[in-house]
């Protein structure tokens, strides 16, 4: 039996095989993944970052316990921790949060290193989500290396994207950039028991009407969207309202995830953003969105592929010695390069 | 197909799953070995603490792991391997080899090594031989 079908059989130990066969992009992953591909497309994807220690590992397990409990959900979990620059080794500590899931066999932690890729996430993490996706799974949480720099890379990849931060995580502004706020689909301040929840809150706030401050009207494929505003303060209307209308503006929530406190109101948090996006068609530009990067990233590959396999080194050493010589310029070395070739 | 391919040759990482098995709080020996095993460039999946041999068989399949390493120092380590070596058998996984550390009395060493434990350390035990010992136990 091949991969794929073991996969699509419900086999967890054939699951958790390929998931290492696609994570080393292996012939054999890769051709599960084509098998696989008609299968994916129905999961929720769930992308959680934040600066480290925030707390997404202790969320990301009290949400899963609900989504098992309240929604009876198949719930799978990419936790990414970062390789050393150094030695290329990892220690992937996200699962001692996790400790809670342990037992359910409807629930499948898996934790990778990032190896060597920036951004928050290995370059495999989706293609394990797709996995996960077309083995059934309902939801799909993918927890980030704790950076706290804006991730774009999860957003990308997510259909929500929550962005978790915490009291006392030093000067607020500092710890969440605001490059951040433009992937947050959900503002989540965990670790709400803390002192100084409304500091945090505050900067948030001000952050998102900083980012949001007046109607702003946006050109999307021919749609003019606009932003609700309140009709008494002027100010964008709250997030509650928003799955009715063309802009979602993230919702700043506070959870205590050691105590599942809030756990609930994300969820419905999540809920909501979800029928945002079915209704106002987000949900397929976000699908398309992806697609289409991964088809570049694909065909990037295969091109630069090809390249090697027509220059010969020799000849690409000699190109860049006229390069660094100042012989010629790198845009003459590439013309020289692909002349005759790639057509 | 399914079959497992491990090892370095196959230009993977190993993998390797560092537990603390039962209610015993001593956790600096397995985080310095799991430190170890990073700077010698595998992934190590740390558990935490108070792992049921179920937690742990779970984890191991979930990660796909070539090595568990149990760090026992309660003395309940018969009690604990024989279940859990048990349980990777009947989840497919008996080739995933499996080393243990912390407090073991000699006459239990010969024991665990008869039913399959593949390496046993005590304190003091030099990190460096419990890399090579696990690069030599995943790579053959
Ligand atoms: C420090 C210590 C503590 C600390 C632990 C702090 C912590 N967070 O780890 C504290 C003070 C909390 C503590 C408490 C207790 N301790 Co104490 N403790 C020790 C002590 C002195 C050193 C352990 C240690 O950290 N060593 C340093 C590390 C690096 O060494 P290591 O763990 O042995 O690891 C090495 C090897 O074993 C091996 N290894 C370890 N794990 C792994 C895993 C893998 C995969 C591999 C390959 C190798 C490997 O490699 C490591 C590197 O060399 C030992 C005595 C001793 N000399 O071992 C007693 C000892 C372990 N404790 C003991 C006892 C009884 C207790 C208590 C029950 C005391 C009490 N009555 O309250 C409590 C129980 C706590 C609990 N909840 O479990 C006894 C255990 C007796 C037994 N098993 O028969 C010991 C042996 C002391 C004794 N001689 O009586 N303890
Ligand atoms: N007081 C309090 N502590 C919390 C809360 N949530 C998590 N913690 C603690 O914060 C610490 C870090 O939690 P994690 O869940 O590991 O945080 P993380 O963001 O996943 O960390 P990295 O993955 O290392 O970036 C742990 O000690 C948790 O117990 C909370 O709501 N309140
Ligand atoms: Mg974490």
């Amino acid at each position: 039996m091949t991969y794929s079908q073991a996969v699509l059989n419900g086999n967890r130990l054939a699951l958790a095989r390929l998931l290492t066969q696609v994570e080393n992009n292996t012939p054999e992953g890769r051709a599960a993944l084509v098998e696989l591909f008609p299968h994916t497309g129905k999961a929720h994807l769930i992308g959680v970052t934040g600066a480290p220690g925030t707390g997404k590992s202790s969320l990301v397990n009290q949400l899963a316990l609900l989504y098992r409990k309240v929604e009876n959900w198949r719930v799978a979990i990419v936790a990414v921790d970062p390789s050393s620059p150094f030695t290329g080794g990892a220690v992937l500590g996200d699962r001692v949060r996790m400790r809670d899931l342990s037992g359910d066999p409807n629930v499948f932690i898996r934790s990778m290193a990032t190896r060597g890729s920036l951004g928050g996430l290995a370059q495999s993490t989706a293609n394990m989500t797709q996995v996960f996706d077309a083995a059934g799974f309902d939801a799909v949480i993918i927890e980030t290396v704790g950076a706290g720099q804006s991730e774009v890379e999860v957003a990308r990849l997510a259909h929500t994207t929550l962005v978790v931060d915490a009291p006392g995580m030093g000067d607020d502004i500092q710890a969440i950039k605001a490059g951040i706020l433009e992937i947050a689909d959900i503002l989540v301040i965990n670790k709400a028991d803390r002192p100084g929840v409304e500091n945090t809150e505050k900067a948030l706030k001000s952050m998102l009407e900083l980012a949001h401050p007046t109607e702003r009207v946006f050109r999307h494929h021919g749609l003019t969207m606009r932003t609700p505003l309140d009709q008494t303060t002027g100010k964008p209307a709250p997030a509650q309202d928003s799955s009715s209308t063309a802009m979602w503006i993230p919702p700043i929530l506070r959870t205590v995830s050691i105590e599942s406190k809030g756990i609930m109101e994300l969820a419905a948090s999540i809920a909501r953003h979800v029928a945002h996006l079915r209704q106002s068609g987000g949900w397929a530009l976000r699908e398309r969105a992806r697609l289409e990067v991964e088809l570049e990233t694909l065909t990037r590959e295969a091109l630069w592929n090809q390249f090697h396999e027509k220059v010969p080194q020799e000849e690409y050493k000699i190109v860049l010695e006229k390069v660094v010589q100042r012989n010629i310029s790198p845009w003459e070395a590439v013309n020289e390069l692909m002349k005759g070739r790639l057509k | 197909m399914t079959e497992k391919k491990t090892g370095p040759e196959q230009g993977r990482k190993i993998r390797v799953l560092v537990a603390k098995p039962g209610l015993d709080g001593h956790d600096r020996g397995a985080k310095v070995v799991a430190r170890a095993l990073r700077d010698a460039g595998m992934e190590v999946i740390y558990t935490g603490l108070r792992q049921t041999p179920e937690m742990i068989a779970e984890a191991a399949l979930q990660e796909d792991v070539d090595v568990v390493g149990l760090s026992i120092l309660s003395g309940a380590h018969m009690a604990l391997t024989p279940r859990l070596l048990e349980l990777l058998k009947m989840n497919g996984q008996s080739d995933v080899k499996i080393f243990i550390g912390g407090i073991i009395p000699d006459e239990d060493l010969q024991r665990l090594k008869e039913m399959g434990v593949t390496g046993v350390y005590g304190p003091g035990a030099s990190t460096e031989d419990i890399i090579r010992d696990v690069r030599l136990a995943v790579t053959k």
